[in-house]
């Protein structure tokens, strides 16, 4: 993986590295990557994947209104916290 | 010069059930901050999602009621990206298994029809809200609506005019009322809808690059944004100058759309299955069931009524377009006999709307009942009371207080007066006082004697049946 | 004998004797904890053990469980309590619920009584990625207690806890069993409610008991299993009482080998003892005992080391200092806020997963890693299906060594991962594994783990054929005093 693929990577996970470690991950993941490869060996024609172990469907919840939490104890121990809302660095543009 | 537009609809419904998509909180409009909110809906660590029922079955009626498939399995899968209304850092979606793929529905503009197509229609929960101008420096977030249960509705790129957009979304609206699926109110956040349109001059041409509008609040605005998005991008081709793949934002005060400041990154949503949903799959016997228990749709009901009662598309048009209003008129129709159906059309399209219009009320919201109005228009039908004073007199009654018509005829002593002798009466008084005008119709006016109607429509104070007092003065005054 | 050197059926039973009260074995504990848990063996396998506040509930008192403390890794939610993962991305968060397992043990009448140490998000198999700083192996102080459940195994082996709750997405349940010398099962998927357990790898992740013995284990499983409508991936399958079969002969069981395990065992005292060993006690006991193939054991880790962090890179995007937790406070935007408080606030490893499974999951890579894997992962699957159609039980050691030493293998993480290959193929297939103490190592003394894997849903099968081979080696009580 190359020094640009782990920086748009690290952007997508919103993940900020120091250079430094940031050297030393990339050697690291590229010798996991390629011993996660061998996988190409492996013929999967007309295999379905698993995404579940279990094979459980149709899993549902009644459409009955159950208690909500009172988040006001939550709301003070919030990184920060204003009124009854959550406050983060101001948003210039509106979300594509 | 004229060229192709290329329209895609991309509707966000929001589903009519008591809670949300995947826990229980209620779900409902205008809560204090952060209120109607659990581990789940507020994306705790170690909270897990359990899909609502009800909400299912609401998007499968939807679906079915689009003329869409449910797919064979259906599945959830995860939206990933970072943003402070999105608690959980995903959302939790549908992407290659909707509930409904395929479908269409027709729209009908100036009296032609066109059928649109539907990619498909799929589950999802809502983000939660970001209040960006209370203050300077910070953006507030709360999450009562994070959870909200919505339908996504994606049509194929068969739109051709902002008129068509417009009769889609009034459809689409209308069908989903009617099998209780969305109240579709914009106003309150319902129904949201983003636009993709693009242009090209010729149909050979490949499609034009698309450009995504954003920020619409209501149909009005779907249909002018795209109007002057058809108008920016035709002239800047007009001036070969390159359409930029981007998402715009329409400014409804200013009514422009404008591009986003931020720089478009695309973003890389890393759809993967969602693994803490199990799949969902629907039996052929369960779809048919859920079809036939589907009620008549806006437009099945449309055409029924030209049929059945003769009414033009118009009026039919009007009368389906809220399944509440088509329910009023054939209970009204079916209590006055269907041979008055078109009289109770008229009353129905004239007065009531009008007075809906006037005091920006819905039919619920008024006293008016099937009942009344038959009772009010068998007494027109009966002569019993003008057609004016039963409009201007008894009808503002009857629906702002849902007072029984006759009951109102007599305390307003408005009992026309049908009588031969008394009519008799009255034109000779009127004939007393105005030989000339006798004198007028022998000569060959006519309209001598509508004068002499209109004077007997005075000395009775409007009582007199009109249409007997006319055919009384004319044979009167054949024979003087 | 200390109350605290008790075993949770040995507590149950002196209660309906009356013979101690709940003050008492609170009183025990508490003395055990302060002055073993942070003694100069560094064990540590307790956070804050100085301030831990017993958290009990009105229950029957005739319930096995009634007054029994039990330790609660770090990942699974307690009320008003603060939970962190060993994260300092965590730190602050006091958890407004409870999970369904804590729900139900205090239901039982159990204390919830501390918060044991872990790797960092449970990514880990030694202890050792903890923002606390590691837990040591009461065994061998200078070695690992194992990962990521590391705080909860260690308690148990020193008895500063009676019995503990760990979580196993990969082995983090039964590896460091067996390198502390105790007993830990890890569920069918789909037996336990994962509600309130801080997700990992979602299709992966199952809770379960660590304890001093099998008769224990099934004690608690017993209460903790069972149908849970807050989990979509609960099964609605009804848990029986485990404690049933114990004592069941294993005649006529048939117990297979697979040879794939085996075949890549360098350790030979482990092949002794746990292969030839133990499979000598349990002919001796009337089982059979053969080899099967499980063929795609060799791309297990290749599977898993794509799953896994795809899974949870997702499941720690909550972790994005908004709501609670860290949140770096220098920050002016937003995307400064995200990256920083994530850059800072998760460790090496947790951070390394991340990027692993994003990269998995992203865009052109997608089909050849993700969707690949999961395929694979289905042949993995069928592998044990067609296992289980001529055998009732596998069995494998835990892991490929001993508790090897804090710091050895923190270098290389493939490596780390590699130490994982005898139980990661179990959360894969879903199927329920205990490990159980199997031997004990000529050369240092230490625990060597036996694990068997069952059918789903057939822990009973599991108990049955644990406890009867516990009963006859007593590897339990030779192991019981910790130096």
């Amino acid at each position: 993986m190359s020094s640009i693929d782990l920086k748009h990577i690290a952007h997508l996970a919103r993940l900020r590295f120091k250079e430094e470690e940031l050297k030393v991950f990339e050697s690291q993941v590229s010798n996991i990557l390629s011993f996660v490869d061998q996988l190409k060996e492996v013929n999967v024609d007309g295999i379905e994947p698993t995404s579940h172990p279990l094979s459980l469907a149709n899993v549902f919840r009644e459409d009955s209104i159950q208690p909500s939490l009172n988040i006001d104890e939550f709301l003070k121990a919030a990184p920060k916290a204003r009124g009854r809302f959550f406050e983060v660095p101001k948003i210039i543009e509106d979300k594509s | 010069m004229s060229y192709l537009v290329t329209i895609g609809l991309e509707t966000h419904v929001q589903l009519k059930s008591k809670t949300k998509i995947f826990c229980g909180c209620a779900v409902e409009f205008g809560n204090s901050p952060n209120t109607n909110v659990c581990p789940v809906c507020l994306g705790l660590p170690g909270a897990l999602p359990v899909l609502n029922r009800q909400v299912f079955l609401l998007g499968l009626r939807a679906a079915l009621a689009l003329n869409g498939t449910p797919s064979q399995r259906i599945k959830f899968d995860r939206k990933n990206y970072f943003y402070p209304d999105l608690p959980k850092g995903y959302q939790i979606s549908q992407y290659d298994c909707p509930l409904g793929q395929g479908g269409f529905l027709e729209v009908e503009v100036e009296g032609k029809v066109k059928k649109v197509r539907l990619n498909r229609a799929h589950l999802e929960e809502d983000a939660g809200k970001l209040i960006h101008d209370q203050f300077p420096d910070s953006s507030l977030v709360d999450l009562n609506r994070a959870g909200t249960p919505l339908l996504e509705i994606v049509t194929e790129p068969d739109l051709e005019t902002p008129e068509e957009a417009y009769a889609y979304l009034n459809h689409l609206k209308s069908i989903l009322k009617s099998i209780s699926v969305s109240d579709c109110d914009m106003e309150k956040g319902h129904l949201r809808c983003d636009a993709n349109v693009s242009v090209r001059k010729n149909a050979a041409d490949p499609l034009g690059k698309k450009v995504e509008i954003k920020n619409l609040n209501s149909f009005k605005a779907v249909k002018a944004a795209i109007t002057y998005e058809i108008k920016r991008q035709t002239e800047a081709l007009e001036r070969a100058e390159k359409i930029v793949q981007e998402t715009r934002l329409w400014d409804d005060a200013r009514e422009k759309t404008f591009s986003m400041r931020s720089k478009e990154e695309a973003h890389d949503y890393r759809y993967f299955p969602e693994p803490d949903l199990v799949p969902f799959s629907v039996t052929t016997e369960e779809i048919e069931r859920e079809r036939k228990s589907l009620p008549e749709l806006p437009k099945q009901k449309k055409e029924r009524l030209i049929l059945q009662y003769g009414l033009s598309n118009y009026d039919a048009e009007l009368l389906t377009s809220d399944r509440k209003t088509a329910d009023f008129y054939e209970d009204s129709v079916k209590l006055a006999g269907s041979a008055n159906a078109k009289s109770i059309a008229n009353w129905v399209t004239g007065s009531v709307f009008a007075y809906l219009g006037e005091h920006s009320k819905t039919l619920e919201e008024t006293k008016i009942t099937p009942q009344l109005l038959a009772d009010l228009f068998n007494l027109v039908q009966n002569s019993e009371v003008s057609l004016q004073a039963a409009k201007e007199k008894i009808f503002p009654e009857l629906i702002e207080k849902g007072a029984a018509p006759r009951k109102i005829l007599e305390e307003k002593g408005l009992k026309q007066v049908s009588d031969d002798s008394a009519l008799l009466g009255w034109i000779s008084e009127a004939i007393q006082g105005n030989a000339k005008v006798v004198e007028d119709f022998k000569s060959g006016k006519e309209s001598a004697a509508m004068f002499l109607v209109g004077q007997v429509m005075k000395k009775s104070q409007g009582k007199a049946n009109p249409a007997k007092v006319r055919e009384l003065v004319i044979k009167t005054l054949k024979n003087v | 004998m200390s109350l605290s050197k008790k075993t949770v059926s040995e507590l149950s039973g002196l209660y309906q004797k009356n013979e101690c009260t709940q003050k008492d074995v609170l009183a025990a504990l508490s003395e055990a904890v302060k002055t073993k848990d942070a003694d100069a063996r560094k064990i540590h396998a307790y956070l804050n053990p100085a301030s831990i506040t017993p958290r009990h509930r009105k229950a029957d008192q005739k319930s096995p469980l009634w007054g029994v403390p039990i330790a609660v890794k770090d990942n699974i939610c307690v009320e008003n309590e603060e939970i962190t993962c060993a994260s300092k991305i965590l730190k602050g968060f006091i958890s407004p619920y409870n999970a369904t397992v804590v729900e139900k043990l205090l239901n039982a009448g159990a204390v919830i009584y501390g918060r044991t140490n872990m790797d960092e998000f449970a990514f880990g198999s030694s202890c050792e990625t903890s923002c606390y700083g590691p837990t040591r192996n009461p065994r061998d102080p200078e070695r690992v207690p194992g990962g990521s459940s590391g705080g909860s195994a260690a308690s148990v082996a020193d008895h500063t806890a009676i019995a503990a709750l760990g979580s196993d997405t990969g082995g983090s349940i039964r590896q460091p069993a067996a390198f502390c010398g105790v007993v830990g099962i890890k569920p069918t998927y789909g037996r336990v409610s994962r509600y309130g357990l801080i997700a990992f790898a979602s299709s992966l992740d199952q809770i379960g008991p660590i304890t001093k013995d099998v008769r224990d284990s099934a004690l608690m499983l017993s209460v903790i299993a069972g149908y849970d409508p807050k989990d979509s991936t609960c099964a609605n399958v009804p848990a029986p009482d485990y404690t049933k079969v114990l004592g069941q002969s294993i005649k006529g069981m048939k117990i297979g080998i697979p040879k794939e395990y085996v075949e890549t065992l360098e350790n030979q005292d482990l092949r002794e003892q746990i292969i030839d060993g133990a499979k000598k006690a349990l002919e001796r006991l009337g089982a059979t005992v053969d080899i099967v193939s499980l063929p795609h054991t060799k791309y297990a880790a290749n599977v898993y080391y794509i799953v896994a962090p795809s899974e949870a890179s997702s499941n720690l995007a909550r972790f994005d200092g908004v709501r609670f937790g860290f949140r770096e406070k220098t920050s002016q935007s937003l995307l400064d806020m995200y990256e920083r408080s994530r850059g800072e606030g998760f460790g090496a490893e947790a951070k390394r997963r991340i990027i692993l499974g994003t990269y998995s999951l992203s865009s052109g890579y997608y089909d050849a890693y993700y969707l690949k894997a999961m395929k694979v992962r289905t042949k993995i699957k069928n592998d044990f299906d067609e296992a289980f159609k001529k055998f009732d039980v596998l069995m494998t050691p835990t892991a490929p060594s001993t508790a090897f030493k804090l710091g050895e293998k923190t270098t290389n993480p493939l490596e780390m991962y590699l130490s994982d290959i005898y139980t990661i193929s179990a959360n894969l297939a879903g199927v329920p594994a205990i490990s159980i103490p199997g031997g004990i190592s000529k050369k240092d003394g230490l625990p060597m783990g036996l694990q068997f894997l069952g059918k789903p849903f057939d822990e009973e099968t599991l108990y049955k054929v644990s406890y009867a081979f516990e009963q006859a080696t007593d590897f339990h009580k030779k192991l019981g005093n910790v130096k």
